[in-house]
């Protein structure tokens, strides 16, 4: 009743294969849009930029990028911290080298320095397989870390072996710096979600996506139908990686400002945005959106009921919260192991027929 | 010899008893991986959660103190006594074989026949609640476990080779007694599964899940059995890293470490678990001696996932590992 498929006829080709077939989708996404672009901009604060909307901006991007790898094309990867953090060193070395350049295009230049990079490491894909090529990504994980740590030249030779974003502009307006707006970083890692978000949309659902589903359903079946496995395996990692690069360079300049590559793009950051994909649910584009909203909001959520309405100390808290993640995660699979993308359909087949079930 | 092959040789020896550390902890994973198909990540955790338990009740600490103070505004520390410590690793085996039976019943009974990375997944999320319950429970301060093994440089290794080469090898004493555990480990785990009833069950499950649910085997007690097993395992390996480097968070960070013994070894190999935990010490200790001081140093962090890559490349099951055979 409230959701339907049904009398929505096209008359022209275009129509038929424009982005959101369906009118109700397509109504939501509008809807949505306007009012991140509209209403949001209006409302928001230093707080709510810095605690919610930004990392969730910068999380779903770098979710949509694993989503590509692991959930269209099956290619477990945990490096993804190691990913992002190239996504940043290349944006702070293309920043601090060619100040003239607009900064936008340092952020697409960093995404593709990182696709290159996770070109190279997901060729071994191609021998290894399942959980062993899970393993083999920690390989680039460590080995990155190691390397921005080492080498001086990634991070300018600065004393404290720390990158810091120097101040950037965008039509005079401070993008990244001490002196950003709350607005200005929420509307510019929007718009860049945006662009992703669509790119990812109509990669998936085109020869590529299908090509990558194929692989991951099996793969020398795939072959043997006339899938070219180096060209998949290889063209999901880059995609993958030029999306993780995006967020790793939006994280540094834009959210974090200043980062040391242990801290901030350590083991702990693969396994944060896998559990974005995991929770969001596999193969599915909202699902990278619905995992980066749970994950960011639920440590703010916990942390003001468990600091500021209980009055606990801030230790006891920061384990509770671990456990109560780590039981989540696991409730979650067992309840429903494909995510919250899943509830979203269960929800759209109950909105079909409701209210007249019969 | 040569001062520099003297200190290579040395370098080598000491790579060696690390590389005995490292087996231990993958020694755990092969054995749930070999009989219930899950890649337990928490493996690392249950180690470190161990040697927590242990020393909270070596030392009479009250559970939870923390969150129970927080909680009434009381002042709980410790109980009167101390616990001798045989007693204490008795008891810690008790509690993880109860942990052993709570993850089978909470966890792993819901997830039979989901996918191996969904079952992956849980396991990690396993790790973090391990990871935080432990800490509620005994507190996140750095800890020192003593259960009397002996530490400290090796006198006797020390001055025959000083009389031999001139130059005396340091081997610490703990290492020496982590080989002979772990050699020990092995022999009984062997043995177990040879020629114990339960065992041959085991190897059962392992090979071939529906023929062994058909002749009667429980697969939930086995489960449990395993998991117990490995429980033990990684209080064994918490016990020898914890009286190595303190017990503390960092300690669950040696299941990262035996990953790549794993790919090596291959994950259904026990033997494979030794062998690639020996290649692997030796090989990032050697390389940390020859290459490290020219690219920086510290390359123990990479260099076993690197080896462990490249040797996949030309041999993707690793070592021992089960040859894969693929159908359509």
């Amino acid at each position: 009743m409230f959701y339907r498929e049904a009398g929505d006829f096209k008359t022209s080709y275009r129509a038929d294969s424009q982005t959101f077939p369906i009118r109700l989708d397509r109504m939501g996404y509008i809807a949505a849009l306007v009012v991140a672009y509209a209403v949001v901009p209006f409302f928001i604060d230093d707080y709510w930029a810095n605690a919610v909307f930004v990392p969730f901006l910068i999380y779903a991007i770098a979710a949509i990028g694993l989503n590509i790898l692991v959930g269209f094309a099956g290619q477990v990867s945990l490096g993804t911290g190691g990913f992002m953090a190239v996504g940043a060193y290349a944006v702070y070395k293309l920043m601090t080298g060619f100040p003239e350049v607009p900064f936008f295009f340092h952020v697409i230049l960093a995404g593709g320095v990182t696709a290159f990079v996770g070109v190279l490491f997901g060729l071994p894909s191609l021998r290894i397989k399942g959980f062993y090529l899970a393993v083999a990504t920690l390989a680039a994980q460590f080995f990155l870390v190691w390397l921005f740590n080492k080498v001086p030249w990634f991070y300018n030779y600065s004393a404290s072996g720390q990158i810091t974003a120097p101040d950037r502009t965008m039509f005079g307006i401070y993008i990244t710096g001490a002196q950003t707006s709350a607005v200005a970083k929420y509307l510019f890692c929007l718009v860049i979600l945006t662009l992703v978000a669509l790119m990812a949309r109509n990669l998936t659902r085109g020869t590529v996506g299908r090509k990558w589903m194929a692989i991951r359903d099996m793969d020398i079946a795939a072959e043997i139908i006339g899938v070219n496995p180096l060209s998949a395996k290889v063209t999901a990692f880059a995609v993958s990686s030029f999306f993780i690069g995006i967020a790793g360079a939006l994280l540094f300049s834009v959210y974090l400002g200043a980062a040391e590559v242990g801290e901030s793009f350590g083991i702990n950051k693969s396994f944060l945005v896998l559990f974005m994909v995991i929770i969001g649910g596999l193969g599915s584009i909202f699902g990278s959106f619905a995992g980066a909203a749970f994950l960011v909001l639920l440590p703010v959520f916990l942390k003001n009921v468990l600091v500021g309405a209980l009055g606990w100390p801030t230790d006891v808290a920061a384990h509770l919260e671990l456990m109560i993640v780590g039981a989540l995660i696991v409730i979650f699979l067992i309840v429903e192991p494909h995510g919250l993308a899943q509830l979203w359909r269960i929800a759209k087949e109950k909105l079909r027929l409701w209210p007249f079930p019969h | 010899m040569s001062d520099q092959l003297l200190y290579a040789t040395e370098t080598a020896l000491n790579g060696l008893m690390t590389g005995v550390m490292y087996s231990l902890v993958a020694l755990g994973f092969v054995l749930i991986y070999k009989s219930s198909g899950v890649f337990n990540y928490a493996q690392g955790v249950l180690a470190l959660f161990a040697a927590l338990t242990l020393v909270g009740i070596q030392k009479g600490q009250v559970p939870f103190a923390h969150l129970i103070n927080a909680v009434t505004g009381g002042h709980l520390e410790t109980f009167p006594w101390q616990v001798p410590a045989l007693l204490a690793i008795l008891l810690t085996a008790g509690v993880m074989v109860l942990m052993a039976i709570i993850i089978e019943k909470l966890v792993l009974k819901h997830l039979v026949n989901q996918a191996p990375i969904i079952l992956f997944m849980a396991t990690i999320g396993l790790a973090y609640f391990l990871e935080g319950f432990g800490d509620v429970m005994w507190g996140a301060d750095i800890k020192t476990l003593d259960v009397g093994l002996p530490q400290g440089i090796n006198e006797t290794i020390e001055t025959t080779t000083a009389n031999w080469f001139g130059y005396g090898f340091f081997i610490d004493n703990l290492d020496l007694v982590a080989t002979l555990v772990a050699v020990l480990l092995v022999a009984a785990l062997t043995l177990f599964s040879q020629y114990s009833k339960q065992g041959r069950a085991l190897r059962a499950v392992a090979d071939d899940h529906q023929a062994a649910l058909s002749v009667g085997i429980s697969l939930r007690f086995i489960w449990v059995l395993v998991w117990s097993i490995a429980g033990f395992v990684a209080l064994v390996a918490g016990i020898m890293w914890g009286t190595k480097s303190g017990v503390q968070f960092s300690l669950s960070l040696i299941a990262l470490k035996a990953l790549p013994v794993l790919m090596l070894g291959g994950f259904t190999s026990i033997p494979g678990a030794i062998v690639g935990g020996l290649i692997i010490g030796m090989g990032e200790k050697l390389f940390e001696f020859w290459v490290g001081p020219l690219i920086g140093g510290a390359t123990e962090n990479w260099f076993a996932y690197v080896l462990a890559l490249i040797f996949l490349v030309f041999r993707p099951q690793g070592l021992f590992g089960e040859k894969i055979i693929e159908r359509v």
